[in-house]
């Protein structure tokens, strides 16, 4: 198994951390696991994305352009990003604010509505985690044991408070994700 | 010995295997995209904890010579930064060569010339393997081409810099510094006692008894035929570190129709390119260098003979491609592909390049 994703929306939505949570779960389950970040002028322009595999064997590039899976959060993202998902891949999006919705028929595309869930549970702060969830649900490449796991090694231990919010939110991601065109 | 998994980005892992290996002294300034060796360092506070000194200088010409000073003393000493940086440093780095002092030099390569870009490159090959500096001297140079080699090579380095009394490079490049994977670190190597440093470094300025000569630290000698022995022992460590310290991985090379030869970053893309090439039918193998110099000269030579051909892929305008050429001698084709600036070539691009260079030869 070897899972390429990209994660890529604005800064500030927890785009990284997201990435970063998942890689460490990813670890955490004995997987191979790469998270790179875009760096520099293109994050300063307002959108942050970061790419994370997770596999069963050793990871040749970490520097992919072609991805299982894009999870998307903004609008110059799917712009950006949904020529790049492989045919037969995932594309999973927040619609919120997105105004141009995805028109390839050769993926499995999915959304998952966690800006208006998380606002509607007062989960601000876990926004990413419910979409992780959605992402989770669709493709299970990561055990719930395992994000939890993930939570405690990659959150300073001042935050440790958080995870059971932060559970409770993928709990709500898995709940929420629905299907807009499946092959 | 105890292994803890880490999850790290290439740069931590520099300042994390610094801290563990035992180092006295960093000296360095901020530049993207290596600040997150210094920035952890800050953060980690070693000071406290095994004595080691953390040191943000006014300028990158400054660290270099406080390096020069520590290493004098025979301490464990070394900077970071990226390419302009380095080439402020280029003064320092021939000095530190001829007056034979160990030092760690981290190069987290971004694209170029001049102040160039922030992303990703492998452009200053030449610079790191043929001077930079002037005179006839080399830097070892280690390639890293995963976060677990940033680390491993801090270790390694300090070895090599000791055992040959030269400066040691770890040329890296901005993907690798900014990459986050799977780190195993190990348990702390305690920093020399000054018994330790007496022993490990006999030849250092560390103070003169009353019953010996002084230890003289010095790249000037204005006697042209004690320079000229001087060069002659410096060439003949070099010579010594072509026989003894040649590292590289070789990748399913035994069967190999084609060659991707490379190190870094783009050692990684390549053997993506191959799993690619695979499925399409190419026996592809990777020379992936480990060290720059010395160069693998013998191992190319020998593959040269058994191979259809070899691509040399480097985030350059063909830099390493010459070594590549003069080690193989015309007995094969070598063509060059990268993609450069700041731009990272993708495993379909170093596909195509081998398809339409090499492969589909006239």
């Amino acid at each position: 198994m070897t899972e390429e994703i990209i994660i890529a929306g604005f800064g500030g939505q927890g785009v990284l951390s997201m990435g970063k949570i998942l890689a460490y779960s990813g670890a955490m389950q004995d997987k191979e696991v790469s998270w790179m970040p875009s760096y520099g002028p293109e994050m300063r322009g307002g959108t942050a994305n970061v790419s994370v595999i997770i596999s069963d064997e050793r990871i040749s590039s970490p520097i992919i352009s072609q991805f299982d899976t894009a999870i998307i959060l903004n609008q110059q993202s799917l712009d950006k990003f949904e020529k790049s998902v492989k045919p037969g891949g995932l594309l999973l999006y927040d619609p919120n604010g997105i105004h141009t919705p995805p028109t390839r028929t050769d993926i499995n595309i999915f959304k998952v509505a966690a800006t208006e869930k998380a606002a509607e549970l007062g989960l601000a702060k876990v926004f990413n985690m419910i979409v992780l969830g959605g992402f989770l649900k669709v493709k299970p490449v990561v055990t719930e044991e395992f994000i939890e796991k993930g939570l405690m090694k990659s959150l300073p231990e001042r935050h440790h408070k958080m995870i059971p919010e932060n559970l409770k939110a993928v709990q709500t991601g898995k709940e929420i994700v629905e299907a807009v065109r499946t092959l | 010995m105890a292994k803890e998994l880490k999850l790290m980005k290439g740069n931590e892992a520099i300042a994390e295997a610094a801290i563990r290996s035992g180092c006295d002294g960093y000296f360095g300034y901020p530049i993207t995209p290596q600040s997150e060796v210094m920035e952890y360092l800050m953060a980690e506070k070693p000071w406290e904890r095994t004595g080691m000194v953390v040191l943000q200088a006014e300028s990158e010409t400054s660290s270099i010579n406080m390096v020069y000073g520590g290493a004098g003393v025979g301490k464990k000493v070394m900077t970071s930064s990226s390419s302009p940086g380095i080439s402020l440093m280029a003064e320092g780095l021939t000095y530190l060569a001829g007056a034979e002092l160990p030092a760690l030099v981290v190069n987290v390569v971004r694209g170029g010339p001049g102040l160039g870009t922030i992303q990703p490159s492998q452009a200053d090959y030449f610079q790191a393997t043929k001077g930079g500096g002037h005179g006839d001297y080399q830097l070892f140079v280690l390639a890293p081409a995963t976060v677990q080699e940033m680390y491993d090579f801090v270790f390694l380095g300090w070895e090599i810099a000791f055992k040959y009394r030269n400066p040691v490079m770890i040329l890296s490049d901005g993907a690798i510094g900014q990459v986050m994977e799977k780190l195993y670190v190990g348990d702390y190597v305690p920093r020399w006692t000054d018994e330790e440093l007496r022993k490990n470094a006999p030849w250092a300025s560390f103070g003169k008894p009353a019953d010996r000569d002084h230890h003289i630290i010095t790249s000037l000698e204005l006697d042209s035929a004690k320079q000229e022995q001087h060069n002659h022992k410096l060439q003949a460590k070099y010579r010594e570190m072509e026989e003894k310290e040649v590292r590289f991985e070789a990748i399913n090379c035994d069967d190999a129709d084609y060659i991707f030869v490379a190190y870094g970053s783009s050692a990684r893309i390549a053997e993506k390119a191959m799993q690619l090439g695979k499925e399409k039918g190419y026996k592809i193998g990777i020379l992936r260098l480990i060290t720059l110099f010395p160069f693998p000269k013998k191992k190319i030579a020998e593959l040269s003979t058994k191979v259809k051909g070899m691509l040399a892929v480097e985030m350059s305008a063909g830099q390493m491609v010459e070594d590549v050429r003069l080690a193989a001698q015309f007995r094969c084709p070598v063509e060059h592909f990268g993609r450069y600036g700041g731009i990272i070539h993708t495993p379909q691009e170093v596909l195509e390049a081998l398809e339409e260079k090499i492969i589909k030869r006239k």
